[in-house]
């Protein structure tokens, strides 16, 4: 997913491989690589140089006391420095007041009305609320129609005034409704894109803002943003102090280094992510996780979440405790794929295999081209599948003979497979360096 | 100036209203990291390194642009602020000119098609739509007869705002609704042109990111379809790419050639704070050349990109 930035990332920490300790020359190198990383991964460039001059001061702070490479330390003092600024830990949205009111505000084609949408479903779905959603965009060609039929779609009442051209009133009027018949807890106000430089339209917001007193202020922002998210973001907490904010999008192959800037900029945390254009693409958005992805480390907590929420429980937990102790076998591998296959996205979910992205980086994937992977691991002996160091070139033979493919198939696939699990190893190994699997939700 | 021909006048004026924040942002600032130096040194050079890295030229292009003007130097010592700003300007369009072949009159294109199939791809909400109402806008104001086809049956409301628009411009609107197969669409919007006479159709096609493989090969499958009635079609696939994208925009560009080759670009919302330093970038190292851009939500704010008047406008000269 964020391949770009690891293999950046991977280069850069090459320099210092085999080098015993951190000094002032031999971390310059590293220290400009990550740098141009992060630039190459749109973080605005002033937070770039900050984030370098910090991990640099750490890195010569710390080598004297620590027996790891330098390398290794390095990758913990970039990760560590990159989910301090994300912003810790992960935070709810608010949900006071009767009923809550939660406002969208953003630029142009970010994703508000969609996110409106995606918002309402989990609200009812997840939350047992019964959200009201409030047409506000009153100049975007079928802006109310297109906030209707999502509220179709997911059976959340839309309150629109099509005739009406003031935006404000017709948020106050909505809120209106919602008091006078008590059925909606929620009030969801979309409103039209607008740039932070627009006086008029900030204004229009701004007194949206003042008539509906929200609890809950949101900044949805395209997450393949470039330099510019810092200024825009500013601007709109300047104008709104918006409370959270929603990074859209994230199921692009964008790095993301936006996430990084604007919440050094403005200190808001970043709630809720969008992951498709569908109405369940929604996720919670946690700092650690999203800093491992820049990182290159696969997000494999999240993997095996998705999995758990859409599957089996019990089988997610016990992948997950295969793969931290490094027992991942052939068998795994299957189910892994079954429930991949399932789950949507192929390229997306794979990617969060630590090792993975970088593999599939630039190969088509589509349903079919695991047909042949199921085919070989499904002609291995059961005791084959759960020792996969166990092949010899006979028994690679006729695993490739039984499954209809070539030898070099079997090969590669033996072969992509144990890169995996050196990957995996290599995760575990990071892992148990500071935040240890243990302290991740899934194992509490 | 003539640049401008396909469209009014007074469109310079827009353009550099348009640009007036990214010229503030970029070359405000050199000025003032000029002010009170007579020579070019490395703390100079850094400064504009900063600069074009935050008006998302890329590293890649911004150490050439950055290379460049080094050499231009060794030569010629001390220079003026003037001097610079022309230096610059001067490197930018040439780095411009040196990769693309420049659009001058959009109804050159138009020569010899009847009708001239544009297809409109790109990733979600830059800004496709919009861009398709302002273009079949301009055709129709200059006496051309344009067909729209509603080829993104995917997301909520698309067909509804698409309509609109045409209804703007008075051009033919073909669609089959909401979910149905887009590129049934598409081929009936180029027959409807055929036998109406049409001179340009405009197809729009869902929002779609760009690793998204199935709704790539979709895409493909859009263009060949068009081919069936018209061998040549569609004559020209243009890429709408937003101002504000960061270094997101070259894959953008790298897979949607791949899989719909590319001939022309449009970049939006450029009245925003959004440096569009993009544009720079794109054209350099992926040889695309930018056709239109935006610069507002009104019918009338689309324009024929001009590298001179671009740079011009964004150096403020
Ligand atoms: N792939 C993907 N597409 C998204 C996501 N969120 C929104 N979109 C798409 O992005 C485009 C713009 O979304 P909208 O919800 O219309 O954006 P908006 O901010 O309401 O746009 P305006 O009202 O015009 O300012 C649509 O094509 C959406 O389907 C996401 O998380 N992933
Ligand atoms: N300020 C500004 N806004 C623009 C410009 N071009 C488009 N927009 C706005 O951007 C938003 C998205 O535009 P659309 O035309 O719907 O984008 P799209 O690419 O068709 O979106 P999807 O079909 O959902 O992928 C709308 O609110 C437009 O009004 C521009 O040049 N400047
Ligand atoms: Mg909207
Ligand atoms: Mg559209």
């Amino acid at each position: 997913m964020f391949d770009n930035l690891n293999s950046k990332l991977d280069r850069a920490f090459k320099v210092l491989k085999g080098q015993g300790r951190i000094t002032e020359i031999n971390v310059a190198e590293t220290v400009k690589e990550i740098r141009r990383a992060l630039l190459d991964a749109d973080v605005n460039y002033k937070i770039a140089k900050e984030f370098t001059d910090k991990v640099k001061i750490e890195a010569l702070g710390q080598n004297v006391l620590t027996s790891v490479s330098p390398g290794q330390l390095m990758v913990k003092i970039v990760q560590d420095e990159l989910t301090t600024l994300m912003g810790g830990q992960a935070r709810d949205i608010n949900l006071k007041g009767n009923p809550t009111v939660i406002l969208m505000s953003g630029l142009q084609g970010s994703g508000k009305t969609t996110f409106s949408g995606k918002l309402a479903k989990l609200l009812k779905e997840k939350r047992g609320k019964n959200p009201l959603l409030v047409a506000c965009d009153i100049y975007r060609p079928a802006a109310i129609d297109q906030l209707k039929i999502l509220g179709e779609q997911i059976g959340i009442k839309v309150y629109a005034e099509p005739e009406n051209k003031d935006a404000v009133k017709i948020a106050l009027n909505a809120l209106k409704e919602a008091k006078l018949n008590g059925v909606h807890d929620v009030v969801i106000i979309d409103t039209a894109g607008r740039l932070a430089v627009d006086e008029q339209m900030m204004d229009e917001i701004a007194k949206i803002k003042a008539a509906v007193n929200p609890n809950e202020i949101l900044f949805v922002v395209d997450s393949m943003t470039g330099q510019d998210a810092v200024n825009t973001a500013k601007a709109f907490n300047e104008r709104l102090n918006f409370d959270g904010v929603i990074l859209t999008k994230l199921d692009g192959d964008t790095r993301g280094g936006a996430a990084i800037s604007i919440m050094s900029v403005v200190q808001k945390p970043i709630k809720y992510v969008g992951t498709g254009e569908k109405l369940d693409a929604i996720d919670v958005f946690y700092p650690d996780r999203m800093a491992s992805r820049i990182l290159g480390m696969g997000d494999i907590v999240s993997l095996v979440e998705k999995a758990q929420e859409n599957f089996d429980k019990d089988e997610a937990s016990r992948l997950a405790k295969k793969i931290s102790k490094n027992e991942f076998n052939f068998d795994d591998f299957l189910t892994q794929l079954g429930q991949i296959k399932k789950m949507g996205n192929i390229k997306d979910l794979m990617g969060m295999i630590p090792g993975v992205g970088k593999a599939i980086k630039d190969i088509d994937i589509d349903e079919n081209s695991f047909k042949g992977i199921e085919a070989i691991i499904t002609s291995m002996t059961p005791q084959e599948r759960q020792n996969p160091d166990s092949f010899t070139g006979s028994r690679r033979l006729r695993v490739a003979k039984g499954s209809g493919t070539s030898i070099q198939e079997v090969n590669d696939l033996i072969k992509q497979f144990e890169e995996m699990r050196k990957m995996m190893k290599t995760m575990n190994k990071f892992q148990g360096m500071g935040r240890s699997l243990k302290n991740m939700p899934m194992f509490k | 100036m003539g640049i401008f021909s396909f469209f009014s006048k007074d469109k310079k004026e827009n353009l550099d209203k348009g640009l007036e924040k990214s010229r503030d942002g970029i070359f405000s600032k050199i000025a003032k990291a000029i002010a009170g130096k007579s020579k070019i040194d490395d703390e100079f050079l850094d400064e504009l390194e900063d600069i074009l890295i935050a008006s998302d030229v890329g590293v890649e292009t911004t150490l050439k642009i950055i290379k460049r003007i080094e050499a231009r130097v060794a030569i010629d010592k001390f220079v003026s602020t003037s001097e610079l700003n022309k230096l610059l300007k001067d490197e930018i369009v040439k780095l411009l000119n040196e990769n693309t072949i420049e659009v001058k009159n959009t109804f050159e294109d138009l020569k010899g098609f009847k009708p001239y199939v544009i297809m409109v791809v790109g990733v979600n909400g830059v800004g496709k739509t919009t861009t398709i109402g302002k273009l079949a806008n301009q055709f129709m104001k200059n006496g051309k007869t344009v067909v729209i086809g509603a080829a993104d049956t995917f997301r909520a409301a698309a067909v509804d705002q698409l309509k609109v628009w045409s209804e703007r411009s008075g051009a033919t609107f073909v669609s089959h609704g909401m979910n149905t197969d887009p590129a049934s669409v598409a081929f009936d919007a180029v027959k409807k042109a055929i036998e109406i006479g049409a001179d340009v159709v405009l197809i729009d096609t869902a929002g779609r990111l760009h690793n998204k493989i199935n709704l790539m090969t979709e895409l493909s499958k859009i263009k060949r379809v068009m081919s069936k009635s018209i061998e040549t079609a569609p004559h020209e696939v243009m890429l709408v790419i937003d101002g504000s994208t960061g270094q997101n925009a070259f894959e953008q560009a790298k897979q949607f050639t791949a899989a719909t080759e590319l001939t022309s670009l449009a970049v939006t919302k450029l009245d925003g704070t959004a440096k569009g330093g993009v544009v720079i970038g794109i054209s350099d190292q992926l040889k695309i050349p930018v056709k239109y851009i935006g610069v507002g939500e009104k019918v009338e704010d689309l324009q024929v990109f001009n590298r001179e008047a671009f740079v011009e406008s964004l150096l403020g000269l």
